[in-house]
């Protein structure tokens, strides 16, 4: 059931191969398709009817294209369509040069205090003096968590104390930003149901004291149906200036960020990635719609890799596929694992998922063996693989806590990439199976 | 207000579109059961499942029942963990029994979720309620990663004069839970009920955390825990399925416990996963307080959503 929207989308619209011109009948029952795969995806219903809706009235009764088959074109008006729904460009949140309060609101367990972490690293790495309040008075030991998090980034918190009155709140920041120049207020709320008149009115009154820059609506990435009613009614009760995703590092396909900034016509300013500190990352419109499309996000992984490339001075490749030693394979595997999770590369790739059989998991401890395996060798056996007799295999083997086994399939492995390479350098490129 | 009031508030929107259908039948029109689909979709039950329950209460109702009950019909046999039971259903056998107490197969439940589902404080709702029963309590504050984690189960603990056994933050929660468990055995406790950090499911070293969390708990208490109960918040969409996949894959799930429920969203992801995944529903809770925590009922669950009376319930 959660095979990638892209592949539902080509096979409904497979259907339409081969005509000439698209009858209603026709584009009607492909949109169904179109249609269950956005719902599966946690698309909001009222969002995917408009968007089928839509796509109906442009795909119908047109002429083919002279360049395009009848199916391609559907494809084409659904990837516009959805790219369309989702805004252009990254949008960042307003910064002055000083005064910026920010109001993070959301339900229960959408990620508020976590985030508000984020921020606060995020923005004291780029020089700005943030502030914490810890407004949420509801949930045990919340404010010792945002202070916790306060030590954690380095930062001063205020603390709000139990039934005090907004005003009062107010006073006692206005207070402390006198004493100390801070010049990015982050306030965290308590997680609320959007239902519950009596703590949307004291949110409301938190905001009127306060008054925000930017009021943030925090959603979970994993959110169904609800996204719309929730995202509706904070809009309508407080105003939302923009939104946060959080938990987009799960397999969520996304639908809850479309139908949300389709609810507000407000931008999606971050995504939450970890739960480490440094798990926040500019959102991108686009990387959403190949993300649901089930295309995957080459544009991430590319960035990843550049920043990388910019940090490594540690000794690159040795350049020719021939020289290629298992010196550089450790290299590689290294820089492999500071862009991430294997699985997590993967995604990204398009159509990496499906060379995979089915439930095929990434085995993350067969690389941590590998690389212990390459650790216990010596520099002169990295660069110089020759040398590994059975007596140092033996030994690398105890030195790694493997077995030589394991140490013979490694070498194994690397003289079957080393051959790929070398018939890759002749070529120019890749052998078959590589484009994705 | 009952937490029946609440749950049938909370799924008043399915309510509307069903009753302005039953209206409908009585005047002749025809039943709209795409609309219907669609208000089931709006409930997380998924377009797959949606269209199968319409389409076996659209059986149903060949056989001259209401459109009401052939939709009852049709959600509880999606809500039946057990197959067998869903056949004696199915030849018409009523086997809706009155709303019992949940009971643990054994002395200690191991709570897992994802993050921010609301595990800690359906942990404190928990321990009230076999409290209540006459049970003696004990919690093990396993989320040791979160800021604070320990430290919110450890006030829930207070207030309920129940004793929390507490490892340091950043510390190795399968120490704790080893701790706990061994503590549980030598002083006997009737419950030990163990948290654990929020994790995604897509995080495989987390995934092992847990793993080795549930085997060392075997170590320090043999057998245990016989109990692991997943909680899934209630706005979850599809995902939700996705979810309990990983972690019954992983840990074993013996039960879901649905939070969130007083919102409006409807917990339509329990069907899916029910049906797909065979493990049963064992609480939901419909509010904050410690006694909106409520041993599910299917029945009263599908009226509920159906909008039915609450005496009847």
């Amino acid at each position: 059931m959660f095979e990638n929207l892209g592949d539902r989308l080509q096979g409904a619209i497979q259907s339409l191969r081969g005509r000439g011109r698209l009858s209603e009948a026709d584009v009607k029952s492909a949109l169904r398709e179109v249609r269950v795969a956005l719902l599966e995806a946690d698309v909001a219903l009222d969002v995917a009817r408009d968007f089928v809706k839509r796509v109906e009235a442009e795909a119908v009764g047109s002429e083919t294209l002279m360049s395009l088959t009848p199916d391609q074109r559907v494809i084409r008006i659904v990837r516009d369509e959805l790219q369309a729904l989702l805004g252009g460009d990254s949008v960042q949140p307003e910064l002055r040069s000083d005064g910026n309060v920010w109001l993070m609101m959301g339900l229960q367990g959408a990620g508020k205090t976590t985030t508000v972490g984020k921020l606060a690293y995020h923005f004291k790495a780029k020089g700005r003096r943030p502030l914490l309040v810890a407004a949420d008075t509801q949930r045990p030991a919340a404010r010792d968590q945002l202070e916790v998090l306060a030590d954690r980034v380095g930062v001063p918190i205020l603390k709000v104390e139990d039934g005090e009155a907004p005003a009062t709140t107010k006073a006692r920041l206005d207070a402390a930003l006198r004493e100390d120049f801070r010049d990015l207020v982050l306030v965290d709320t308590a997680g609320r149901l959007e239902i519950d008149e009596a703590l949307m009115d004291e949110l409301a009154a938190l905001d009127a004291a306060v008054g925000p820059t930017e009021r943030l609506l925090v959603i979970d990435a994993m959110t169904g149906q609800q996204t719309l009613p929730v995202a509706r009614t904070f809009d309508a009760r407080i105003g939302v200036s923009g939104l946060v995703l959080s938990k987009m590092d799960g397999d969520a396909r996304g639908g809850a960020a479309l139908s949300a900034t389709h609810v507000t016509g407000r931008p999606i300013y971050y995504a939450g990635t970890s739960e480490k500190l440094d798990g926040l990352e500019a959102f991108h419109p686009e990387r959403i719609a190949g993300r649901i499309l089930g295309m995957g996000d080459v544009l991430t992984l590319i960035e990843k890799a550049e920043a990388l490339e910019e940090a490594a001075e540690d000794g690159g490749l040795s350049g020719r596929p021939q020289d290629f030693s298992l010196a550089d394979m450790l290299h590689q595997m290294r820089q492999l694992k500071k862009m991430g999770s294997f699985g997590e590369i993967l995604g990204m790739i398009p159509g990496a998922k499906k060379m995979m059989p089915a439930g095929a998991d990434v085995d993350e401890g067969e690389l941590a063996r590998v690389e212990a395996i390459l650790s216990s060798m010596t520099d002169a056996e990295r660069t110089t693989p020759r040398l590994l007799d059975a007596s140092r295999r033996r030994r690398i083997a105890r030195g790694s806590g493997t077995t030589v086994q394991d140490v013979n399939r490694l070498i194994k492995n690397y003289e079957a990439t080393k051959k790929m390479m070398k018939k890759a350098g002749k070529t120019g490129r890749l052998p078959a199976g590589f484009g994705g | 207000m009952s937490w029946f009031d609440r749950l049938r508030r909370g799924l008043g929107k399915t309510r509307e579109v069903l009753t302005t259908d039953v209206r409908d039948l009585a005047t002749g029109a025809n039943v709209d059961w795409e609309e219907l689909e669609f208000s089931l979709v709006a409930a997380d039950v998924g377009a797959g499942i949606a269209a199968d329950v319409v389409e076996e209460a659209k059986r149903e109702r060949e056989s001259g029942t209401s459109v009401r009950e052939a939709l009852e019909a049709a959600l509880l046999d999606q809500l039946e963990p057990d197959r067998r039971r869903q056949t004696l259903r199915r030849v018409g056998f009523d086997l809706d029994v009155a709303r019992h107490r949940v009971e643990p197969a054994g002395k200690v439940v191991m709570v897992v979720g994802v993050n921010g589902v609301g595990k800690t404080t359906t942990i404190a709702k928990l321990g009230r309620y076999y409290q209540e029963a006459g049970k003696s309590v004990a919690f093990a504050a396993g989320d040791t990663f979160r800021a604070a984690g320990s430290a919110q189960l450890g006030v829930w603990g207070e207030r309920l004069g129940i004793p929390t056994h507490v490892g340091p933050d950043g510390g190795d929660p399968g120490a704790v839970a080893y701790d706990a468990a061994a503590a549980r055995a030598a002083r006997g406790h009737d419950l030990l009920i163990i948290d654990t950090a929020g994790r995604l499911h897509t995080q495989h070293n987390l995934m092992e955390e847990l793993k080795k969390v549930k085997r060392v708990i075997g170590k320090a208490d043999e057998g245990e825990p016989k109990d692991v109960w997943l909680v899934l918040d209630a706005v979850t969409g599809q995902n939700g399925l996705q979810q309990a996949r990983r972690f019954h894959d992983a840990v074993g799930l013996t039960g879901v416990i649905v939070t969130k429920l007083d919102g409006s969203a409807k917990g339509g992801v329990l069907l899916p996963i029910v049906r797909e995944l065979g493990v049963p529903i064992k609480f939901i809770g419909v509010g904050e307080s410690a006694e909106d925590l409520q041993p599910y009922d299917a029945a009263a669950f599908v009226r509920a959503l159906l909008g039915g009376d609450a005496d009847a319930a």
